[in-house]
């Protein structure tokens, strides 16, 4: 209805804001989320529209935060804890991985952990090697947790709302390359559901399965394939766990061809996950291996050139696909 | 130095305490210790009639008086963790042995049907949020708990029960510290057994004054010999209570492990003489001498009740050994919630890849 000039960072703050309106067991925690505002600005005064007990500043503590939010989501609130950067996932892993992805199943139903942890992860501000890594196969690799990665303002948004609606813990990683992107939205429009694939672009030569910032680039790629006669379908798979796969499937199968992209390393990453399940699934579709298209397996450097060289980009992603499509388009 | 202590306390009576009066917690403390006791050394039998599932069991004799003193101030709504070595707090908390020991047995019928075992147990039901098997593992979620306490106005303490190894860990100090800095309604229950496993106390840390360290983040913090089991209800009280009206608490109850670390550990790395000292520091036999001593009850009496106890516990074995074990097809239920699918098989995983039209 109401069409509005929002960014990625203004998404996320309005989806907090209109959830702890809604929802008063809703609160907040973590370093710097008060008075700060967030190291990103995403809690930006909501101190001052919730106070301090709803939005708590904690000392740095990142292992407690997250075990106290295990503890609140056990005892009737709806915590969001906030870890500043991913990169400090490792501290947490203990009370993420079996604590919080393992209460309902080991005790056998009796309750869930309903809370999100808010994080980013990605390059793009040459924050050096322990701040800027995408480490979500940790936590793709447990079974128990949810993950979403929005690239997009509107998913920013909802899959913030849907998130803290979810009965299970759900981890919520943006990008810090993304929060000043600017997008119109209408916020009002019927949200594509949590756990679908987002179709962001059609075509029939090949399949790219993407999320976060890395759509933005696969979008740029399918732009310069176009001028060259490649029309991709670009799958923004926005939830990686619950994944969609039946959506990847319809269309790789369509395509006979499909490439993975992700920013966190390539070795035994999302990407390699995605790439066997497509070639054990579509194996009678495939014209052509599974290409990964991801991260190196080298910590990131501060410096930009480094930074940027150790991550896809739209000209990998663009001469990949025109290798795989060799003989089929012209020079 | 603690073997000083046991030399110090071997020779004590109940002499201050007779007459002591007959609003005496001390019968109810007894019973709940002895049912916790028995109930520990039928767990060793499941175990040794092949019954028990889990190969880790861990057994809290000798430490029933910070059991059954502490959990004597609790009251409905509030909750607690407990460390690997929690079966005497959830008993002393009122749950029900059967099911306890139905869950030790990795039974349909247990607690968390068959799922969770002896590490894992929890009731919602009663506020036990979880035993844990990871040292440390349980002692944060007091905090998010009372943070919900006081956001929801309801009055409940949360209380984390640990051993004296997660003094090595740091987020008790994490924990310790937030509690602190809000006022919330949290109580650190450290159980001092002296062993971490196989490490001595002394071996593991300079200072073995525990209270000293929470003294030193703000909360209110005690050290009770856990040979007394109206000490350290009385200790518990003042700490429960204190932290009910926002002042967090920590309270090392000093005792010794009579067992070894899991049951197939004989401690080998302890001194017989040491041994046979820390079982000289028996909280139950105390607390009995005492009831005697004082003409609270006559030994028949405590015979009595001992028998009927043992009866009851012995119900709970041949409960569990009738008891099922949870359907295969349950091992994909409760990853995620009821409304969500479940995980797929790999079984169907495999099939789906190998179908040929």
């Amino acid at each position: 209805m109401a069409l509005q000039e929002l960014t990625y960072r203004d998404a996320l703050r309005k989806a907090l804001a209109d959830a702890m309106t809604e929802n008063p067991d809703v609160v907040i925690l973590g370093e710097e989320v008060g008075r700060y505002g967030g190291a990103y600005g995403v809690t930006k005064d909501l101190i001052k529209e919730f106070g301090a007990e709803r939005v708590i500043d904690t000392p740095i503590s990142e292992p407690a935060i997250v075990g106290a939010a295990v503890g609140a989501a056990m005892t009737g609130l709806r915590p969001v804890a906030e870890l500043m950067y991913v990169d400090f996932i490792g501290m947490t892993m203990d009370q993420l991985a079996n604590q919080a992805a393992k209460i309902r199943y080991m005790f056998g139903g009796q309750i869930g952990v309903p809370m999100v942890l808010r994080t980013q992860g990605g390059t793009g501000r040459s924050a050096g090697a322990q701040h800027s890594q995408s480490l979500e196969a940790y936590v793709m690799h447990t079974p128990g947790l949810r993950l979403a990665m929005p690239a997009t303002v509107a998913d920013a948004y909802h899959l913030l709302r849907m998130a803290l609606t979810k009965p299970d813990p759900v981890v919520f990683i943006e990008h810090k390359a993304l929060y000043t992107m600017k997008e119109t939205v209408d916020l009002d429009a019927e949200p594509l559901a949590w756990g679908k694939a987002a179709v962001r672009r059609e075509g029939r030569d090949l399949v790219i399965v993407t999320y976060s910032r890395q759509l933005h680039y696969c979008l740029e790629a399918a732009r310069q394939l176009s001028a060259r006669g490649v029309e991709a379908t670009v799958i923004d798979i926005r939830t990686l766990n619950p994944l969609d796969f039946d959506t990847i499937r319809a269309h790789v199968e369509r395509t006979g061809r499909a490439m993975v992209v992700s920013e966190g390393v390539m070795t035994a990453g999302v990407a390699a996950e995605l790439s066997a399940r497509i070639t054990e699934e579509c194996f009678d579709f495939l014209e052509d291996p599974v290409v990964r298209v991801a991260g190196e397996d080298i910590p990131i450097s501060v410096s930009t050139a480094l930074e940027a060289g150790s991550v896809p980009g739209p000209q990998l992603i663009a001469d990949t696909a025109l290798r795989m499509l060799a003989g089929r388009v012209p020079a | 130095m603690y073997e000083a202590d046991l030399r110090a306390t071997a020779g004590r009576t109940m002499a201050g305490r007779v007459g002591a009066g007959a609003n005496t917690r001390l019968p109810e403390l007894y019973r709940t210790m002895r049912r916790i006791r028995t109930f520990e050394e039928r767990v060793g039998e499941l175990f040794v009639r092949g019954q028990s599932a889990g190969s880790m069991l861990h057994l809290s004799i000798g430490e029933e008086s910070a059991a059954a003193g502490v959990c004597a101030h609790l009251r409905d709504g509030d909750s607690f963790t407990t460390h690997h070595r929690g079966h005497g707090i959830f008993l002393a908390r009122g749950a029900d042995p059967a099911r306890m020991m139905a869950e030790i047995g990795g039974k349909e019928a247990g607690y968390c049907h068959g799922k969770g075992g002896s590490m894992h147990i929890a009731d919602m039901g009663l506020g036990h949020l979880g035993a844990n098997a990871i040292v440390g593992g349980g002692i944060p979620a007091v905090v998010g708990a009372g943070l919900s306490a006081r956001h929801h106005k309801t009055g409940a303490v949360s209380v984390a029960f640990f051993g004296d190894g997660a003094t090595g860990q740091g987020i008790l100090y994490e924990s310790m510290n937030m509690a602190a800095l809000w006022g919330l309604p949290c109580v650190f229950v450290c159980i001092n057994n002296q062993y971490g496993m196989g490490t001595n106390i002394a071996q593991a840390t300079a200072n073995p004054n525990l209270h000293e360290r929470a003294a030193a983040f703000g909360l209110a913090a005690e050290t009770v010999d856990g040979l007394d089991v109206e000490a350290v209800a009385e200790a518990a009280e003042r700490l429960v209570e204190g932290a009910r009206a926002g002042k967090p608490a920590f309270l090392a109850v000093s005792c010794y492990r009579f067992y070894g670390h899991a049951r197939k550990d004989k401690s080998p790395y302890r001194d017989p003489v040491e041994e046979e000292a820390g079982r000289r520091q028996d909280p139950v036999a105390f607390a009995r001498a005492a009831l005697i001593d004082r003409g609270l009850e006559s030994e028949s009496e405590l015979d009595r009740l001992d028998g009927e106890i043992g009866a009851e516990m012995d119900a709970t074995i041949d409960f569990t050994v009738a008891q099922t074990e949870p359907p295969l097809a349950s091992m994909f239920r409760d990853v995620y919630a009821p409304e969500e699918p479940e995980p797929e098989p790999v079984r169907a995983r495999i099939d789906r890849v190998l179908a040929r039209d």
